[in-house]
Parts: structure tokens; C-alpha cells; sequence
């Protein structure tokens, strides 16, 4: 894998990371729970295509310190749909899969002609009584591999030091990001999303691992049904609530199909 | 030095298999464990402990706010303190205590403890916790990441609702109040001291320094295992330039104290058992919520008392009384003894305010009693007079005896 280029953008005085990789139309990613701490094979393969643009999201890596900044959820979505824009995406394609997912849908549903066409890998910010997500919070460190992916080791891979740092920046940086999905999301990762999905009115592919143990297939199935756009959803096998870590050849086809 | 007598409140009825059947003492307790009537026994045999611990002398009785816990039956300390404020006179009484991130708006604690002041007669201190995770972040739901700014503004907020000599409006990040304007005010002035429980959080050293409050350090792990936070205190203190008075800093040490080495170990082990085995027994997946442990604390490799409690209960912790002694835990001894092991916590740690805790677990209250006796009468005369070349900037200044209200004794057929 090449590395992708590194730019920042500004977000009232935090510098924010940006990932560009690949060639052809733009699309961005907001990435999942636990954000980017390393590019990921999942972005290489969307940037045979494609030119990958992943800016971080706040208190994600490469997000800075953001996150202490936002107070509720409205900042929240001021703060993505600015990066969404610094970052050059007006009018792409987005992709965001979890706590990103719950992010690029409100973006997509306030600002309509800012994207193209939108996918959902498993967003977070729906909550029913019935059918409860599962509680990522409530948790030991050594349960998130397993709790996130299907094969626990995508995930410990993602968030495995590299060998030449040793001076603990870099599990603050992850704790950081967890730190980020909590100030989003607690204490039920229920933002009340339910209430914005009418407002979507973009084409809309919604994808959910077979083997998510995070976000309730029902979920797929009510967001397809409550947004305004034409929307489809898409069950990858063997994958868990991080389909682009378990499933990324999978992911990127389907994203790539959907898109055109 | 001040010797402040600490009730948590356990309930006491917990089973003996409670560690194997049940996952954790606090936030995902089995309500059905809980029977009000024993409760009732229980909180009045408690009330008792704290007012007879006032009778003996004692410089304080403390009481503390614990959520979903069956360690801690006060959700609410400032009903007991309200309760204590009427029954006693003189005893100051420490509420440590209200944790101001969790209330909306914050006004509430100033108008609290405004309270418990004007009838206890300006006897009050002030205790203002951050809170644990899991009765915070879990029991409570506040957000990690918002915690202590919460924190800080709910602080900003109660100060100067009790100082401001007009009624103001607040627009806080999180609060926004058009008209705060406390009813009653306290009687001490500009407040009743603010004394601040923590772990081993260093911003909360430094906030303790800067604003001059005492720290208090409440470690159910003993003196041995408290000098690194303490130490870590005190450099902050050195660092601002300010004088190393004992009285800034409260610690929190079990003590059982008998006739004897080997009685003390009969009448204390039961006890200390049932609290370290079954009132300690924390699911350590609400210990640490993303964003309650600051990053400057990760980075200076510390982490608060209570994840460290819970992190033990992965490894081989400290159940049964050899250890639970040998480790510190709990100080036991004859009053000698415990007279000797009290001045090596008050010197190692410089701690001014010692909080011995004399009921834990299920100690019964006769037992609790004793404990108290003895400590009030055999231990406390030969301490009392430790680190008196010290002033106490930090004790409150209640109204003279003379213009203090007393409560109207109640006629016979009242009784």
C-alpha cells in the first residue's frame, strides 16, 4: 500500500487530518468507532476507482482535540458537515460506517445538495425499546475486538502500535477516540436520528455485516424505509459491525456498484 | 489534627455467595437483594453511630452520595446531614458530597447546603466530588467527556450563587439559568469550606491547590498504597509555593481498634471480609468509560482509585483479613497500637483531617460502637494534639454557642 497524502484542514483552531488517495470522482469517508489511527486496505481498494478523501472527525485520530469542544448534538453536526466541506466533498459521495454513519447521515439529511448519493455501513444514533442496540459503552477494554468485527484480530490489527512508537501517544490517541464516540453517543447512542431520515433524500445504500453485534438488522431495514430517497440495503457475509475491516474487498465492490 | 467519623452506609445483608451469583455490587445490583424494612433497622442504627460518634468528641461526622450501590445507601447525603444538623450541636458535620455535575441546574447543591448550614448553624463543610463512574457516567448517565467540564462550571456557578449580593443570570456552557438567586444563604462567609474528594486525578490536585480547598483522599486501600497520590499532592502544593499544611489534605483509613491484637482480629475480620469481598466486587466494565480518565492522568501513568479498585478484581485482591491488614487496609490493633499506626498514616501521608472509617461491612452496632468508644477515648487524646503547630485555614467557623438554636427536647409521649 502507498500512503495516502496527509493535508489539514482548520476547525476553529483544531488542525484536522485529511486523507487523499487514488484517482477519479471524490468520495469521502467518515470512518467508524475508533476512527482512522491507520490507513486501511478497505480505502486502498476504493482508491483504485476513486479519489479517497477521509478527513477525521473530531477527537478521532488525526482529529485532534476537537471533540472538547462540542457540546451537544447540533455542534456535532455543524462540525461534520464544515469538514465535510473544507475537505473538498461538496457534492461527492459519501461513505460513513458507524459513529461516521450516524454523522454522514445527518449531514446528508440537512444539507441535500451537498451529497451525491450515500451509503450507511451500520450508523449509529437509533435507538428502539423493542429492539435496543447493544451497549458499547458497558464494556472491558479486551471486549471491543470481538464486540466491533467478526474476526477480533481486523480489529486489534487496526489498533495495533505501530513498532516504532513507544511512548503511550499512541493508546492515549485511541482512548481519544473512544473518548470522541462517548461524547457523541452517550449514554444509548440514541441522537434521535429516526427523526432527520425523512430528510434524506439522496440515493441511499444501507450495509450491515451478517455478523453485527452492535447495530440490529431491523435497524437497516427502518432507515431504508424512513428516508425519502431510493434506498437498498446489503447484508455482507461474515462480516461484523466494521464491515470495511472484516469485509473490504466486499465493501468497496458494493460501495463501487452503488455509486457508479 | 481533626479526626472526622465516615459512614458509608452499607447495607448489610448482602449473601455470602454474593461475589460468585451476582456481577457487581454497584449499578447492576439485584434490586430484589434489597429489603426496606432491614433498611430502616439499618439507617437508624446508623444514625445512631454518627451521633453518638458526635457525643464522644469526635470533630466531624462525614457522610457521602453514592447511586445504584449496595456499599452506600445515601443517593442523597444532604437528608442525613439535615437529619444531623437537628439532632447534634457542635459536631461539624462534612457532607463530601454532592457530586455538582449531576445536578440540573447546579443551584440545587448551593441551595442545599445553604440549608444544612443556617440550621446547623454554620457547622458545614462543603464536599464537592467529581463522582465515580458508575455513579456518574453508569448509575447516573452523565457523559465521560463532559464530566468535569461540568464539573468546574457547576463549581463556578454554586460559588458565586452563594457570594453574589444580587440575584444574576448564569449562561454556562451547560447551564443556563436566567435568575440564580439563593434562598437561604449560608452563614458562613463567603461559604462554608469546600473540601474536595478525589482519586488520583493530578488536575484535581492542581484545582484543589490553586483555589486553596482541602484534597481529600479516599482510599479504601490504605495508607500503604496512598503515598504516590499524596506525594503527588503535596509537590503540586510545593509547586505553587504554598505552605505544606497538613490540614489542606483529608485521608480516609479503616481502623478497628479491641482490647487486645487477637480480639481486634475476632471482631474485625467478619466485617472486613463482607466489605472487601462483597461490597467491593465491581464489574470493572464500569470503571473505566471513555473520557472520565483525563489525558494528562493517562500520561502521567496515574489512574483513579477506583479503577485501580476494580482493575484488582481481575488479579488476586486482597478478601481476606491476613492480607487486608498486611496490606493496610484496615489499621487493628489495641489503642497502643492503633495509636502508633495512626501517627505513621498522619506523618507519612501529612494528612491534618483523618477520617477513620469505624463501621465497615456489617459490623453490628454494638460493635461499631466499641470501636468508637475506644477510638474517641483511647486513641484520639494522644493524637489530637498532632501537627497543633499548624493553623486549620480550613474548619468552619459556626456561630458562638450562645446565639446557636437548640432543638426543642421532645415530651415524653412524643418519644
Amino acid at each position: 500500500m502507498n500512503d495516502p497524502v496527509a493535508t489539514t484542514l482548520d476547525l476553529d483552531g483544531h488542525a484536522i487530518r485529511v486523507w487523499t488517495k487514488g484517482r477519479g470522482p471524490k468520495i469521502g469517508f467518515f470512518a467508524g468507532y475508533g476512527g482512522l489511527p491507520r490507513w486501511i486496505p478497505f480505502l486502498d481498494l476504493l482508491a483504485e476507482h476513486r479519489t479517497v478523501i477521509a478527513p477525521s472527525l473530531p477527537g478521532f485520530p488525526g482529529g485532534g482535540r476537537a471533540q472538547l469542544d462540542l457540546d451537544s448534538h447540533l455542534d456535532w453536526i455543524v462540525a461534520a458537515r464544515r469538514i465535510f466541506v473544507a475537505a473538498g466533498l461538496e457534492g461527492c459521495d459519501l461513505v460513513g460506517s458507524s459513529v461516521g454513519g450516524g454523522l454522514a447521515a445527518e449531514v446528508a439529511a440537512l444539507w441535500p445538495q451537498g451529497v451525491r448519493r450515500l451509503v450507511l455501513v451500520a450508523p449509529l444514533g437509533l435507538y428502539r425499546q423493542d429492539e435496543p442496540p447493544t451497549d458499547i459503552f458497558a464494556r472491558r477494554a479486551d471486549e471491543y475486538a470481538a464486540l466491533f468485527c467478526a474476526d477480533p484480530d481486523n480489529y486489534r490489527a487496526l489498533k495495533q502500535p505501530p513498532d516504532d512508537i513507544h511512548s503511550g501517544e499512541w493508546e492515549i490517541e485511541q482512548s481519544r477516540a473512544s473518548e470522541a464516540a462517548a461524547r457523541l453517543l452517550w449514554p444509548l447512542a440514541a441522537t434521535r436520528l429516526e427523526k432527520r431520515l425523512p430528510l434524506i433524500q439522496q440515493p441511499t445504500l444501507i450495509v450491515r455485516g451478517a455478523q453485527d453485534r452492535v447495530f440490529p438488522r431491523s435497524y437497516a431495514d427502518d432507515i431504508a424505509k424512513n428516508i425519502a430517497g431510493r434506498s437498498r440495503v446489503e447484508i455482507v457475509a461474515g462480516a461484523g459491525h466494521l464491515v470495511e475491516l472484516d469485509k473490504p474487498l466486499e465493501l468497496a465492490r458494493a460501495v463501487l456498484d452503488f455509486t457508479g | 489534627m481533626n479526626f472526622l467519623w465516615f459512614h458509608l452506609m452499607p447495607y448489610m445483608d448482602l449473601p455470602a455467595d454474593f461475589r460468585q451469583n451476582n456481577s457487581s455490587v454497584w449499578v447492576d445490583i439485584d434490586p430484589a437483594l434489597f429489603n426496606p424494612e432491614r433498611a430502616h433497622q439499618m439507617y437508624n442504627d446508623y444514625f445512631d453511630e454518627l451521633e453518638y460518634a458526635a457525643e464522644l468528641g469526635f470533630d466531624a461526622i462525614c457522610v457521602n452520595e453514592h447511586h445504584s450501590n449496595a456499599y452506600g445507601l445515601m443517593p442523597s447525603p444532604n437528608l442525613v446531614a439535615m437529619a444531623l444538623a437537628r439532632r447534634t450541636k457542635d459536631v461539624k458535620i462534612c457532607v463530601l458530597g454532592n457530586s455538582i455535575a449531576l445536578y440540573n441546574p447546579p443551584t440545587r447543591v448551593a441551595e442545599e447546603f445553604a440549608m444544612i448550614d443556617c440550621v446547623s448553624g454554620g457547622r458545614l463543610i462543603a464536599g464537592f466530588p467529581v463522582g465515580t463512574p458508575m455513579d456518574t457516567c453508569f448509575a447516573y448517565s452523565a457523559n465521560p467527556s463532559q464530566l468535569r467540564q461540568r464539573y468546574h462550571e457547576a463549581h463556578d456557578l454554586i460559588v458565586k450563587a452563594w457570594t453574589a449580593d444580587k440575584p444574576f443570570a448564569f449562561n454556562g456552557r451547560f447551564t443556563q439559568q436566567a435568575h440564580v438567586n439563593v434562598w437561604p444563604r449560608p452563614i458562613q462567609k463567603p461559604h462554608p469550606p469546600v473540601w474536595i474528594p478525589g482519586g488520583g486525578s493530578i488536575e484535581t490536585w492542581e484545582w484543589c491547590v490553586q483555589n486553596d480547598y482541602v484534597y481529600c483522599y479516599l482510599s479504601y486501600g490504605g495508607y500503604k498504597i496512598a503515598q504516590g497520590t499524596m506525594e503527588g499532592f503535596w509537590n503540586v502544593v510545593e509547586k505553587h509555593g504554598k505552605e505544606k499544611n497538613p490540614y489542606r489534605a483529608g485521608f480516609l483509613q479503616f481502623v478497628g481498634v479491641a482490647e487486645s491484637r487477637d480480639e481486634a482480629m475476632d471482631l474485625y475480620t467478619a466485617p472486613a471480609e463482607y466489605f472487601y469481598g462483597r461490597c467491593q466486587h465491581i464489574d470493572p466494565r464500569y470503571a473505566g468509560p471513555p473520557g472520565y480518565t483525563t489525558e494528562a492522568t493517562q500520561r502521567a501513568g496515574l489512574e483513579g482509585q477506583v479503577t485501580r479498585v476494580a482493575d484488582r478484581s481481575k488479579r488476586v485482591r486482597a478478601t481476606q483479613m491476613k492480607e487486608i491488614v498486611d496490606l493496610g487496609y484496615v489499621v487493628v490493633g489495641d489503642a497502643d497500637d492503633v495509636v502508633e499506626q495512626i501517627h505513621e498514616v498522619a506523618k507519612t501521608l501529612h494528612v491534618g483531617q483523618l477520617m477513620p472509617l469505624l463501621h465497615f461491612g456489617d459490623m453490628s452496632k454494638a460493635a461499631t460502637m466499641r470501636n468508637t468508644k475506644l477510638f474517641a477515648e483511647k486513641v484520639m487524646p494522644k493524637l489530637k494534639g498532632l501537627f497543633g503547630e499548624y493553623q486549620d485555614h480550613w474548619w468552619p467557623k459556626p456561630l458562638d454557642a450562645s446565639r446557636r438554636a437548640a432543638a426543642r427536647p421532645l415530651a415524653p409521649a412524643a418519644q
